[in-house]
């Protein structure tokens, strides 16, 4: 009788691991650090490694709510300006002396709209987001430009400033600590919550998830909302560091954020992908940049394997498992 | 009559016809037939573009890679042309059609053999072929100096006082109408793109007309290469940067559905006149030249939602029946 029953979980085999998407992320990434730390002796300094989280923190931040997005089979390409956008806002209501809460939450409220607007059009006339986040990535940055025109800001709350630049207890940058938990509450809301499950199965077949009583329209809307929290959120961070805004800011930005995703392992079409492939794959590229910076590879040629490494780690599995199939 | 009205591409003619009324009215210099020709001049490049990618977005693809395949391709024959300045230019043009060719087939290999989806194989031929071409340059720029006389003097040519670059739109569009009106390949292409499981059984093969459409993205990508570079006389790491999403609006402006399958030529090349319509209008009304992103930005969200609308429409009636 017992070998009837149909075990609810696949048993435990220690092999299984060796297939898991992650598992290979994190070889590729310790191959990575161990390359790194033989060929320039400055990498593995404590401080040059902690200063190194500030060349992605704010991408990762917008990493993790793109990974909702895409497991929820949208995209979002307007990332990237609606962080220029927010920080013009920032710009703009510090220079009209603002206190620095008010400030603050009108920053994130301006990506909070942008990706209301974004997930409004694209539920209630059912367009591809791909598309309408084409639009919306002009419009976004074409208000920041059109708002600043030739001109900057250059003043910032204090608070904003030590955001962008200072540590916890020395040691931590605020950015960085901010992804860190942003990351964990992530995983927990994707992986055990039933607003995971639900992300995941609107991912998977977003008819079938709307008769078995989804709301998936207000799920997009909230995604995108979220998302452009995120993105106003990281243009803080990035406004206190760089401690200037101009339209241009963040430019390109939005593919670096998607190929982050889809690296770790996020199926492009929805409904597969885990945080913590994201979170990997974040220190991958976050890593192979810092490591080819210290070797004093322009950042062309970091373009170029972040390119390889994007087609390779998805060509290259289905490759293998086409061939097998064909031998079998 | 009413049919005429409904349709889409009349439609898309009579704003066009409009605008530059308007604009006419606004500021008299704009109409002068000089002026109109300068418009059209600077749009050929995009209507050349845009018809290339309406063949991979009928096939429910995108090729993001387009701008940095056109640079890359643009560059190398750049390179070429200041260290054998004697070849003659067609050599040129036919050399970057072929490296434009040969990025393409990349893409749609990935794809096709691959199966790496779309979006990720043409994002990432986005960065490595734009990296590329800092690793051929060093990152320098090639002046219009260095060029040949014979690189340069080409475009400048005029036909009943219309430009080079217009009269290579106007065969590319009609090469491109001729393809997909006129020959299986459009035809089978539209079913691909239109009901992929129907085109199976009929026995498409699928991955070939993928290729197919990629390297033909790629071949007038690179023959744009040469065009941009001998417009504008000078070929460096930054140029056509984040065009591809200009030559993807003028698609959707047109009506072309990414949803794959619906769209014709016409409408294709007049959603990219509209667009260059708006990009050389604005500063002939006195717009600061900022806002012409959000306007464009606004325009195209306006041109899908009613395209989406008409669509929509359209099945409903098919229900109907």
């Amino acid at each position: 009788m017992m070998s009837n029953l149909i075990p609810d979980k696949p048993p435990f085999k220690l092999f299984d691991i060796l297939y898991k998407k992650e598992f290979i992320l994190l070889i590729v990434l310790f191959v990575i650090l161990l390359i790194n730390s033989n060929i320039s002796p400055y990498f593995l300094d404590l401080y040059n490694l902690i200063d190194s989280t500030f060349l992605f923190s704010e991408k990762a931040i917008i990493a993790l709510s793109m990974t909702f997005i895409i497991i929820a089979r949208q995209i979002d390409l307007s990332v990237a300006s609606i962080m220029a956008l927010s920080s013009c806002v920032l710009g703009y209501t510090t220079s009209l002396g603002y206190d620095t809460s008010t400030i603050i939450f009108l920053t994130l409220i301006t990506g909070v709209l942008c990706g209301l607007f974004n997930g409004l059009i694209i539920t209630k006339f059912a367009i591809p987001s791909i598309i309408v986040t084409i639009g919306t990535m002009s419009l976004f940055r074409g208000l920041a430009y059109s708002f600043l025109e030739d001109s900057y800001y250059n003043k910032f709350p204090e608070i904003v400033i030590s955001m962008g630049s200072d540590y916890l207890f020395g040691y931590i940058p605020y950015a960085f600590l901010t992804f860190i938990i942003l990351s964990i509450v992530f995983a927990f809301i994707l992986h055990k919550t039933f607003i995971g499950k639900k992300i995941y199965s609107i991912g998977n077949n977003p008819d079938a998830a709307k008769y078995t009583g989804i709301a998936v329209d207000k799920y997009t809307i909230v995604l995108f909302a979220v998302n452009g929290l995120f993105s106003a959120l990281a243009s803080i961070f990035l406004s206190g560091r760089l401690s200037s805004v101009r339209p241009n800011i963040a430019f390109g930005w939005e593919l670096e954020i998607i190929t982050m995703v889809v690296l770790g392992g996020v199926y492009i079409y929805g409904g597969s992908g885990t945080i913590l492939g994201v979170f990997i794959s974040i220190f991958i590229l976050g890593m192979l940049s810092f490591g080819l910076g210290l070797l004093n590879v322009p950042g062309v040629g970091i373009i170029i394997f972040t390119g390889l490494l994007l087609i390779l780690s998805i060509g290259f599995p289905s490759f293998v498992k086409n061939f097998r199939r064909k031998n079998e | 009559m009413k049919k005429l009205l409904t349709n889409r591409d009349v439609i898309l003619f009579l704003i066009i016809l409009i605008g530059v009324i308007a604009v006419g009215i606004a500021n008299p210099f704009f109409v002068k037939p000089s002026s109109l020709s300068d418009v059209l001049t600077d749009t050929s490049i995009l209507i050349i573009l845009a018809l290339s990618q309406m063949i991979v977005i009928l096939i429910r693809a995108i090729d993001l890679s387009v701008a940095s395949n056109l640079a890359l391709s643009g560059m190398l024959i750049s390179l070429l042309s200041t260290l054998h300045p004697e070849l003659p230019v067609i050599y040129f043009i036919i050399l970057s059609c072929i490296i434009g060719t040969f990025l393409g087939l990349l893409n749609g290999v990935s794809i096709a053999i691959l199966k790496v989806p779309f979006i990720v194989t043409t994002l990432g031929t986005l960065s490595i072929y734009r990296g590329l071409i800092y690793f051929v340059s060093d990152g320098k720029q090639v002046y219009s100096h260095e060029f040949s006389d014979d690189f340069l003097s080409l475009i400048h040519h005029k036909f009943l006082s219309l430009s080079f670059l217009f009269w290579m739109a106007v065969i590319v569009f009609i090469i491109i109408y001729v393809l997909l009106n006129h020959t299986k390949f459009g035809r089978n292409l539209y079913t691909l793109g239109g009901n992929p499981e129907a085109a199976k059984y009929i026995g498409i093969n699928e991955n070939k007309y993928i290729i197919l459409a990629y390297s033909i993205s790629g071949f007038f990508a690179g023959l744009c290469g040469y065009l941009w570079v001998a417009r504008y006389s000078v070929a460096s790491t930054q140029i056509a940067i984040g065009f591809e999403l200009t030559v993807i609006s003028a698609c959707v402006v047109g009506g072309i559905s990414v949803m794959g399958g619906v769209g014709t030529v016409v409408g294709c090349v007049l959603g990219a006149m509209l667009i260059g319509l708006i990009r050389n209008a604005l500063p002939a009304v006195d717009i600061s030249q900022f806002w012409q992103l959000a306007i464009s930005g606004a325009i195209i969200l306006i041109a899908i939602i009613i395209n989406t609308k008409t669509e929509q429409r359209k099945e409903k009636t098919i229900m109907v029946e």
